[in-house]
């Protein structure tokens, strides 16, 4: 889960990371106030999308009466799909110098991975490989000072701004394990002053360490049906095609995708109704589908732990009720086969056996509503 | 031969008395596997379907001589069962747990390293070497003894190849599933070492996705490897920055796309096919 930028540098600041100073507002008349204390002060809408600043979502104010105006141009706007509902004052600072440093996992060293750069203010793929330090730490014993002394020399820093540097990477380092992150981003960090300021930063959450991390405020992320689905507790993303998807199994949800690409088809989304999905949820799934309106729908299932005659349920339960008024393909082998087969032929839906002939019969069929 | 298990591995299975532990410890017993113990925090003492129920896996070791162990515990406990099984001298740990935080497995891996023990996931079905033992939650039918050594990421689709090389007469000598999330235990190039000495093992399948670079790592060792490789990668209808269902399974930032595994891979010498039911027999024309 990614966190808003103000609770990422709250975050920050609880582990003694020096930031701009800052207050989160809701209304004009907050914002005005907040500039009474922060000024001049940058308006920041909180949102989860790149690019704020060139989609008018950061402005500045110089005094109070500023502020509210700006404050009331932004709350409420639409910055990429999202509305704003809040914006971050946050007192505006003089930069000098600008670095960029990170914490992330390394999923191939299966480590840590901390990257700093001198070269701070961009995207880090847009720095030279040979500007880029690069270190990893063993998680079981943590960040040494050493570490980050050497990181701080080898981006060429020296002086007191290296020791501020190496303090900041440690406690970088620190909240990348308290806050059990994926990302901890500090880009750019800057020298104002002779001090060393996290001027922006980004901090992601693990979903799966959510459960350690109680009282964090529900980032909405995705669309609004991505939203809905991942309240019934299925992997769901939405693609922009018209052939609705559900198979069993992450990796056979994407095979799916790939087989309807193959035979010219144009998926509708992704869709994992689990490796062992009884009848209640997998209906749950199917009605999901049904209520996207695609031109067709293609279930895939290959039945390991997922019983054959479960899902031939499901899919009849949800014609009886909701209605299945798009043409529907299934593909149906494995545990139970016989018995889900057959149910599905009692309702006039004859399943392949064959997951190509199904893919390419299911192309098809949305060919000829489209 | 086979890899990692076979039929003289002694199981002991952490939460063997829960749900899914209960059920899939039924299904390795039935498939013949040496299930010797089980655990529980509640049951210790008991008899479960005829195995004796310990409160640790230490006493698991000391009194049946466990030396594999797969956990069946809820995800926020994971950490501290792998710890448990990998103090207690296990050598192989499956961990079957969906959404264990990344860095308890980055924990968990870290600590399996330093007691030379092999972990197997988290997020993954298992493995099975036919004919003699599984660990894991795959389904016992669809799969034969052979000579084809197969590792992927999901498990589905490693039942749906399974199958496929089954019913064209290829059987396994392992199959082993590598787990969906971003940081496990045995990736590719790990479980690729192995087939490639395992003198049952005459051929490879490979079944990646996108997201990370285990493919492109795995590629780097297979052009020195003596047996043949097939490839099947899925996800090339994923859109970048959406997870398909897998933690790991993600395009960020232009890395961990299909484009560039399929490529090392095929500047390797593997058979990249483009759909899964092109993989049996692909294998079975390199088989000849």
């Amino acid at each position: 889960m990614k966190l808003y930028e103000y609770l990422a540098k709250g975050r920050l600041k609880a582990h003694g990371i020096p930031v701009p100073p800052g207050t989160l507002c809701r209304t004009p008349d907050e914002v005005a106030k907040a500039l009474e204390e922060i000024c001049p002060a940058a308006v920041k809408a909180q949102v989860l999308v790149g690019g704020r600043g060139k989609a008018g979502g950061i402005k500045f104010a110089q005094n109070p009466e500023e502020g509210r105006k700006v404050a009331s141009e932004i709350l409420g706007m639409n910055l990429k799909g999202y509305t704003v509902e809040q914006v971050y004052v946050e007192g505006k600072i003089d930069v000098e110098r600008e670095f960029y440093v990170s914490v992330t996992v390394d999923r191939n060293a299966r480590k840590p991975l901390v990257m700093a750069s001198a070269h701070g203010g961009v995207e880090i793929e847009d720095v030279e490989d040979k500007y880029i330090v690069r270190r990893h730490v063993d998680e079981a014993f943590g960040m040494q000072g050493y570490l980050a002394r050497d990181i701080a020399a080898e981006m060429g820093l020296e002086g007191d701004i290296a020791r501020q540097v190496a303090a900041i990477l440690q406690r970088l380092y620190e909240v990348f394990r308290t806050e059990d992150a994926e990302l901890v981003e500090i880009n750019p960090l800057v020298v104002s002053g002779g001090q060393v300021i996290a001027a922006d930063a980004r901090l992601n959450i693990d979903d799966a360490a959510l459960f350690r991390h109680k009282g964090l405020p529900d980032v909405e992320e995705g669309t609004e049906l991505e939203r809905r689905v991942k309240e019934i507790g299925l992997a769901f993303v939405q693609l922009d095609g018209d052939i609705a998807v559900m198979a069993n199994g992450a990796g056979m949800a994407m095979a799916t995708l790939d087989a309807l690409q193959h035979f010219g088809g144009r998926p509708a989304n992704f869709l994992d109704a689990g490796g062992g999905a009884s009848v209640e949820p997998t209906a749950q799934a199917m009605g999901v589908l049904v209520s996207m309106k695609p031109k067709a729908i293609f279930v895939n299932i290959f039945g390991g732990i997922t019983r054959c005659d479960d899902v031939a349920n499901a899919i009849v339960q949800v014609k009886k009720t909701q209605g299945i008024p798009v043409p529907l393909v299934v593909r149906l082998v494995g545990t139970n086969e016989q018995q889900g087969v057959e149910i599905l032929r009692q309702e006039g839906i004859e399943a392949f056996r064959e997951m190509s002939e199904a893919a390419k019969k299911a192309v098809e069929l949305a060919g000829e509503v489209r | 031969m086979a890899i990692i298990i076979n039929e003289e591995t002694r199981v002991v299975v952490q939460g063997m008395t829960g749900n899914q532990g209960s059920f899939h410890t039924g299904q390795m017993v039935k498939y013949g596997t040496n299930v010797v113990a089980g655990t529980s925090p509640t049951k210790a003492g008991q008899d479960h379907e005829g195995i004796p129920v310990f409160a640790s896996v230490r006493e698991a070791v000391l009194e049946r001589g466990a030396n594999a162990s797969i956990v069946f515990v809820p995800a926020a406990f994971a950490k501290d069962a792998a710890f448990e099984a990998i103090e207690a001298g296990c050598k192989v740990v499956v961990m079957i747990p969906e959404h264990i935080p990344v860095q308890d497995s980055i924990l968990i891996v870290e600590y399996a390293h330093f007691h030379g023990a092999k972990v197997v996931g988290p997020n993954t079905y298992g493995l099975i070497s036919p004919g003699k033992a599984k660990m894991g939650i795959m389904p016992n039918h669809i799969y034969a003894p052979g000579p084809v050594g197969l590792v992927a990421r999901s498990g589905t689709l490693s039942y749906e190849i399974a199958a496929a090389l089954t019913e064209a007469g290829l059987g396994q000598s392992t199959a082993i599933g590598m787990g969906g999330d971003p940081v496990v235990g045995q990736v590719f190039n790990d479980v690729l070492h192995q087939f490639e000495k395992d003198p049952e093992t005459k051929a490879c399948v490979l079944v990646g996705e996108i997201g990370g670079s285990a493919e492109e790592e795995a590629a780097e060792f297979i052009k020195t490897m003596t047996k043949p490789v097939v490839a099947y990668l899925a996800g090339r209808a994923a859109p970048p920055g959406k997870r398909m269902g897998h933690a790991g399974a993600i395009i960020e930032r232009g890395r961990g796309t299909l484009e560039s595994k399929r490529k090392a891979l095929e500047a390797a010498g593997v058979t990249v096919v483009e759909m899964p039911w092109e993989v049996a027999p692909a294998v079975k024309k390199l088989l000849g």
